[in-house]
């Protein structure tokens, strides 16, 4: 249906026709350089569907000629960080546990690389603040169960706690309860006298009478005033830190059925460099020994 | 005066060639050394499309006290632009020799005796609002002498407008040859004209980047081709930017892409000084003849000279405008016009608007400058510059940061006591290294202990930064929050600093 195109008499521009409330929009032609950047626009977008990945098929998509692939880009990046890192991680190879410590710049690397494969691999246990959990060590505290040295924690972090790894650091505590070591109320009495090792017992007479039970029964391992031996994983019982909780039921608990705390053993699994700066940094967590 | 006789010659000449109607050529020989020209402004208000394509300006030259004042400033700003990077400073062995450097891969700036860490760029938008400040004050009283006089835009614009005139002549020779068709002549012209901005273009960027690399050993660079690609990527950048915005864009990135036009009426008041034309001296207009009367008619010829030398094209006549940029080359095209017909200079002139409708000539002397307005700026500009100058001499060579490990709060430590861990960052801005104490205060029976240092002390080199933890362990204090001071002492100095957190607890 052609009709008259209406002109406007203020500018003399055609109008389009449309209009909104007595407002009537101008034919006004597009500036130049916007259509010109418009038809770049095209030509680029052809451009591009050609050298890049684009158009999605029925179960592929168009490869473009350039064979860019995000993936492979990222793989390559990270090629090149490791690559980047190969120096410090070289030096760090080559470099004994206390040298690295010693070293400001390869303490940072180690602090650094050590962070981030802390988050990756024991954050999950210990928590990513190393804080710990019931069962679970705090490495941010100052009890080691076993040694809290350099290399101790190298040991453990390399062979692992009960790990099934043939050098695995193992101790097994005897579920005195349920396997009938103890009867009910020795292990009550036990129970009591290790609570007042740390001056927390409620009962004074069964405290006492535990005394000769922990010597003849829990000495062997947790010393005679239950300061705990590393050499055996044995946690001190004088101190303030509970691995499993300090209640009395939980002391109970453990009496009778043991607890036996398994960690994996890392080597294998990390690389000997990584395994190096996950030790420096979980030493300076809690300041080491 | 030969010249300039064939200059009007040439005026008229392509007055005729613009299609001027022979009757103004008759106004145009009756007052002897006035060239007359037919030309519109670029915004006349009786006929401003909704949209149009640029007119192209052909500024011409003027010649005058303003213009050799833009001289003047264009000599200045271009020069302390392009020779600044190349001035140097001795600040001792450890650190740059560059009196103004922005050091960014080791995040410093250099300027002259100051020198600036990243935590202290408070300085720079100090600076900002110190330039925006004085940029209110100076347009409350003078308009936009900033844009006419300054304004990198208009100086680079000026110069990209010299080199056009050195090239292809003067605005005559300039429309002559847009109209003439393309022969070897206005290939080579024009080419030439290109090439000379696209080198102002790429001596700007070239400049623009030693701003943040030492000057002569990037410039070696350069010659050896060993630049990074960063510094070429700027060059290119700044080439690009100031041959499109300087040469090729020209007023209209003052009248359509800086925002100041549009803020800068706030500013204004009717005592402010703009460029003016005093329409009552010069209505009515018209064409002059020799030997009549100048009764009962204005100064003002018509002859537009004040139209064609403005480079945005205006014209000021038609009273304050957005495009103006208060240059006042229209004042120096109108006073030497006074000069040829013999009337009093002026007629157009900086005034007030005030002063306008007095009717009679305003003298710089009878403005008052100080009123509310400049008062308020001028006190705004001493406020933030005392307090700059005061932070500025008083600022610490040292600084001390305490970030507190929030993760865990704190741990129980065997004997049964607190122990919270801090992340101490500390800076030393001297040129040499310095060894710190580090104690805290607060907490009773606090001890503390270093992670990766012996004892208590800490070195911290030359110009750097130094990260440590810090254990301090205290008796469990029963409350869940206390306050603590974390102390650094220089051992051997007099340099100190605290800084106060917190410590930890359970809840009981
Ligand atoms: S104001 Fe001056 S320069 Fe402009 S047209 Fe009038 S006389 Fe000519
Ligand atoms: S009107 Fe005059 S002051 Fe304004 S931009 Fe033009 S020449 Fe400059």
């Amino acid at each position: 249906m052609a009709h008259e195109r209406e002109r406007d008499h203020v500018t003399g521009t055609e109008t389009t026709g449309h209009e909104w409330d007595g407002l009537k929009e101008l034919n006004t032609p597009l500036p130049k350089w916007w259509l010109y950047v418009f038809y770049a626009t095209i030509v680029w977008s052809i451009g591009y569907w050609i050298v890049y990945p684009a158009w999605p098929l029925a179960a592929d998509y168009t490869r473009g000629i350039w064979g860019y692939s995000q993936r492979e880009r990222v793989m390559e990046q990270v090629e090149q960080a490791k690559a980047a890192q190969a120096g410090f991680v070289e030096r760090i190879r080559e470099a004994s546990l206390q040298e690295i410590v010693g070293d400001e710049d390869l303490r940072r690397f180690a602090m650094a690389g050590g962070r981030a494969s802390f988050g990756d691999n024991c954050a999950g246990c210990h928590g990513a603040g190393a804080e710990g959990a019931p069962g679970y060590p705090n490495l941010a505290d100052d009890a080691w169960l076993w040694g809290g040295t350099l290399d101790d924690i190298h040991t453990t972090l390399e062979v692992g706690i009960r790990s099934g790894h043939p050098d695995a650091r193992v101790s097994e505590m005897p579920a005195f309860g349920v396997d009938q070591i103890l009867s009910r109320e020795e292990i009550d009495q036990v129970a009591e006298y290790v609570l007042s090792l740390s001056g927390n017992a409620t009962n004074q007479q069964a405290a006492e009478a535990g005394a000769t039970i922990f010597a003849d029964n829990c000495a062997a391992c947790h010393g005679e005033n239950g300061e705990g031996m590393t050499a055996l994983g044995a946690p001190n019982l004088s101190d303030a830190i509970w691995l499993y909780g300090g209640q009395k039921a939980d002391i109970v608990h453990t009496v009778t059925h043991s607890r036996a705390g398994v960690m994996p053993a890392w080597s294998g699994r990390l690389s000997p460099e990584t395994i190096k700066q996950l030790t420096v940094y979980v030493h300076e967590l809690g300041g080491g020994q | 005066m030969a010249a300039e006789g064939l200059q009007d010659l040439a005026d008229k000449a392509a007055a005729e060639a613009a299609g001027a109607k022979p009757a103004d050529r008759g106004a145009a020989e009756a007052a002897p050394g006035v060239g007359r020209h037919e030309v519109e402004a670029v915004n006349k208000a009786e006929a401003r499309p909704l949209y149009a394509s640029r007119p192209s300006i052909h500024p011409k030259r003027a010649t005058g006290i303003f213009r050799n004042v833009k001289w003047v400033v264009m000599a200045v700003t271009l020069g302390i632009y392009y020779l600044l990077p190349w001035v140097r400073w001795d600040r001792g062995p450890n650190a740059p020799d560059q009196a103004v450097l922005l050091d960014f891969p080791n995040r410093k700036f250099y300027f002259f005796f100051i020198e600036i860490w990243p935590q202290e760029v408070y300085y720079i938008t100090g600076l900002l609002i110190l330039a925006a400040l004085a940029l209110f004050l100076v347009t409350s009283i003078a308009g936009r002498v900033w844009c006419g006089y300054t304004c990198p835009q208009t100086v680079w614009t000026d110069l990209m407008i010299a080199i056009e005139r050195f090239v292809e002549g003067d605005r005559n020779a300039r429309i002559r040859l847009d109209k003439q068709r393309w022969n070897g002549e206005k290939i080579l012209k024009r080419s030439l004209k290109h090439f000379l901005w696209l080198m102002v273009g790429v001596v700007t960027g070239g400049a623009f980047v030693f701003y943040f690399r030492d000057a002569p050993t990037l410039a070696m660079e350069f010659l050896t081709l060993d630049a990074p690609f960063i510094a070429w990527l700027f060059v290119g950048i700044f080439a690009a930017t100031t041959y499109l915005l300087g040469g090729l864009a020209r007023e209209q990135v003052c009248t359509y892409m800086c925002p100041w036009p549009r803020i800068q009426g706030a500013m204004f008041d009717e005592h402010s000084l703009l460029v003016s034309y005093r329409a009552w001296r010069g209505e009515p207009r018209g064409p002059h003849r020799k030997g009549e009367p100048w009764e009962g008619r204005g100064d003002c010829i018509d002859c537009k000279q004040c139209v064609v030398v403005c480079p945005a094209g205006i014209d000021i006549r038609d009273g304050a405008q957005l495009e103006c940029i208060q240059c006042a080359l229209c004042i120096d095209a109108c006073n030497e016009i006074m000069d040829r017909i013999g009337r009093p200079r002026n007629l157009i002139a900086y005034d007030t608007h005030a002063g306008l409708a007095t009717g009679k000539a305003t003298r710089l002397s009878q403005v008052p400058y100080v009123r509310a307005r400049t008062v308020v700026y001028a006190a705004a500009i001493a406020v933030v510059a005392v307090i700059m100058a005061f932070t500025l001499a008083t600022r610490d060579t040292m600084s001390l940061n305490v970030l507190r490990e929030r993760n865990p709060l704190f741990v129980t430590l065997s004997d049964g006591s607190i122990r919270n861990t801090y992340t101490l960052k500390i800076i030393n801005k001297l040129h040499r290294p310095a060894e710190f104490r580090v104690s805290v205060s607060g907490v009773e029976g606090a001890t503390i202990a270093l992670g990766g240092h012996e004892g208590d002390t800490l070195t911290v080199p030359a110009d750097d930064l130094l990260d440590a933890r810090l254990f301090v362990a205290a008796p469990n204090p029963g409350r869940e929050v206390s306050d603590l001071e974390v102390r650094l002492e220089e051992i051997g100095g007099e340099r100190s600093a605290t800084y106060e957190t917190t410590f930890r607890g359970p809840e009981r």
